[in-house]
């Protein structure tokens, strides 16, 4: 379990989170969603250490996030980042590959490379291997990175918006996926989501961010009302019941 | 062995062979080995000059890409961000001050400005927006022309003006065994680094992504600088710089073998030993029995190639 204690964040006179206390249960899939701005990937960055803590305390399986050591939390939880960017020229195997650096630091071993096989294979990166990074496409860069995370085999993986750039294709394959890896696996998946149909469609547990403060959390067929999106996105919003699951009708 | 690995290590050996038997004495590779003057010119002036040309060129080589790296930004290397002018007021500083201070002190005090003289140029990148990557390399020959000018005014001042000629132009015709091998040390150095190659490659992926996986982001960091202001101050020490070395290599190679330093720092060593042996072979040939110094001639070529790595075929500067 993930758990956050009066979590504040402030960005100058800003503040971007207030006092935030929640859950995030082990095995399943948790989606956090709400409007832009509303602090989701700042609450990552917190949970993640990628951003120094302010206020507040969040512990991942009773480990305090800003006491335990960072290589250490690298082999319990990976997190994907909204913006990967094109960042060097390393060929998408490679890129995968330090995805394991956790586990063997330069050292790696049979498992590592069957690790990095795996992630390759789940993403469709298989024949991609030995493009460089900056000559994909941004929805082949994005599985690149997510692969990494993937390949990282933790406890936790943290992705924030994973579905951008993602063709349907893609994006069902990666929800399949990790959905897999959360039932036989054992692990334990956070994701920021904008599409509620998936988020409804996949989650487990939903937690709606709402100008840094918890809007509503529970199973999406509980909160996912259109009464209770249309306020937190401020616009009316439809929800109908389709093959069994709440469906969001937003487009129109 | 990569295949490009293997290229250069062949091409390295036919110039080895080639700055072994040119030089102002006319002496014959047979006599070399054969004859004892020949064996005390080969051991006293020609290897030496040949394995300080190899050695600052391997290490300025691999100075320039960890820069990069740490940078994120394929367009700086030593002599274009301050630390080498830093490291030359640092040695400034003690030739007027310390005068009596040996070697090893002056490499020291000069390594330590040149770490200062990189740090100022990181605080002031860190303002500029990352959409713009172009002003990098702008913003670091602005500011290395002003630690120049600085430089230059005090030696002037002091009347020390040829000092800073020798420092800053990569010259080999003055190596004789006992004046260089400081160099190895710089060598040493650039080979401890492969050490760390696996890290200053994730270092490369950004601070969000090192994190992510564990990585000690500010030790990594400062191990990079410490590298990079070391190898730089031995080699002005030394022989003087040589200008673009850090830029061309890194660049070629990693256009050929992309970014991950396993594979290709061993490369880019070895294109930057060849390279500037090259140009150091060229600089006795082409005026015989006058010299150009290699800095000199791998300076005009470099800044060519460097006009057209940032104006050139469309190409992302990270
Ligand atoms: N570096 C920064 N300086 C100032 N404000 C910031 C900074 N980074 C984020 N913010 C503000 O913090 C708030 C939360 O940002 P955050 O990135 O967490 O939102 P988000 O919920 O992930 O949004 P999105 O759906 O657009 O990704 C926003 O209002 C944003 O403007
Ligand atoms: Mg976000």
């Amino acid at each position: 379990m993930i758990t956050v204690r009066n979590l504040s964040h402030r960005i100058g006179s800003a503040e971007i989170l207030h006092d935030l206390s929640l859950d995030f249960p082990k095995d399943g899939i948790t989606a956090i969603i709400g409007p832009n701005g509303a602090g989701k990937s700042t609450l990552m960055g917190l949970m993640a250490r990628l951003v120094p803590i302010q206020t507040g305390k969040v512990e991942i399986d009773g480990h305090c996030v800003a006491k335990t050591r960072t290589e250490a939390l690298a082999r319990r939880m990976a997190i994907v980042t909204q913006r990967v960017g094109v960042a060097s020229r390393l060929r998408v195997g490679d890129l995968v590959g330090f995805g394991r650096w956790p586990h063997h630091h330069g050292r790696p071993r049979d498992e590592d490379h069957a690790a990095v096989e795996r992630a390759l294979a789940a993403f469709d990166l298989t024949e991609l291997r030995d493009r460089f990074l900056d000559e994909l496409s941004g929805g082949q860069n994005q599985r690149a990175f997510i692969a990494m995370g993937l390949a990282q085999e933790t406890d936790w993986l943290l992705l924030d918006e994973p579905l951008n750039n993602l063709d349907m294709y893609h994006a069902r394959a990666l929800m399949a996926r990790i959905h897999a890896l959360s039932r036989e696996g054992g692990r334990s998946v956070v994701m920021v989501v904008h599409d509620i149909n998936y988020a409804a469609a996949w989650a487990d547990h939903i937690v709606a961010l709402e100008n840094g403060r918890l809007a509503f959390e529970g199973a999406p067929r509980e909160v996912l009302t259109a009464e209770r999106l249309s306020r937190l996105f401020g616009m009316e919003i439809g929800v109908e019941e389709i093959g069994g699951r709440p469906t969001v009708l937003h487009h129109a | 062995m990569s295949r490009p690995l293997l290229l250069t290590c062949l091409a390295l050996a036919g110039l080895v062979l080639a700055s072994v038997s040119i030089g102002a004495a006319s002496v014959s590779p047979w006599h070399l080995l054969s004859d004892p003057e020949g064996t005390k010119l080969l051991f006293l002036s020609r290897l030496p000059r040949t394995a300080a040309a190899m050695l600052s060129g391997a290490s300025m080589a691999v100075a320039g890409v960890i820069m990069q790296l740490l940078v994120r930004n394929r367009f700086v290397e030593p002599s274009t961000t301050g630390t080498v002018e830093a490291a030359m007021l640092g040695l400034l500083a003690v030739t007027m001050l310390a005068p009596g201070v040996p070697i090893l002190g002056k490499m020291g005090i000069s390594a330590a400005a040149a770490l200062l003289g990189m740090a100022g140029f990181l605080a002031l990148i860190r303002r500029l927006p990352p959409e713009e990557p172009l002003m990098v390399p702008l913003v670091g020959i602005i500011y290395s022309g002003i630690i120049g000018a600085g430089t230059t005014f005090v030696a002037y001042q002091a009347d020390l003006l040829q000092y800073l000629g020798t420092w800053m132009n990569g010259e080999f015709s003055g190596v004789l065994a006992g004046r260089y091998e400081l160099l190895w040390l710089a060598g040493l150095v650039a080979g401890l680094a492969y050490l760390y190659a696996d890290r200053f490659t994730i270092a490369g992926l950004g601070e969000t992504a090192s994190i992510g996986l564990g990585l000690n982001y500010a030790q990594t960091l400062w191990i990079g600088l410490v590298t990079v202001s070391v190898v730089t101050a031995m080699v002005v020490v030394t022989v003087g710089a040589v200008p673009f070395v850090g830029l061309v290599v890194p660049n070629i190679v990693a256009r050929i073998m992309g970014d991950n330093l396993r594979a290709s720092l061993p490369v880019m060593a070895g294109m930057g030993a060849g390279l500037v042996l090259a140009s150091d072979v060229l600089g006795r040939i082409l005026r015989f029995p006058y010299e150009i110094p290699a800095g000199t001639i791998f300076g005009a070529v470099g800044a060519a190639v460097f006009l057209w790595l940032l104006l050139g075929p469309k190409r992302r500067a990270r």
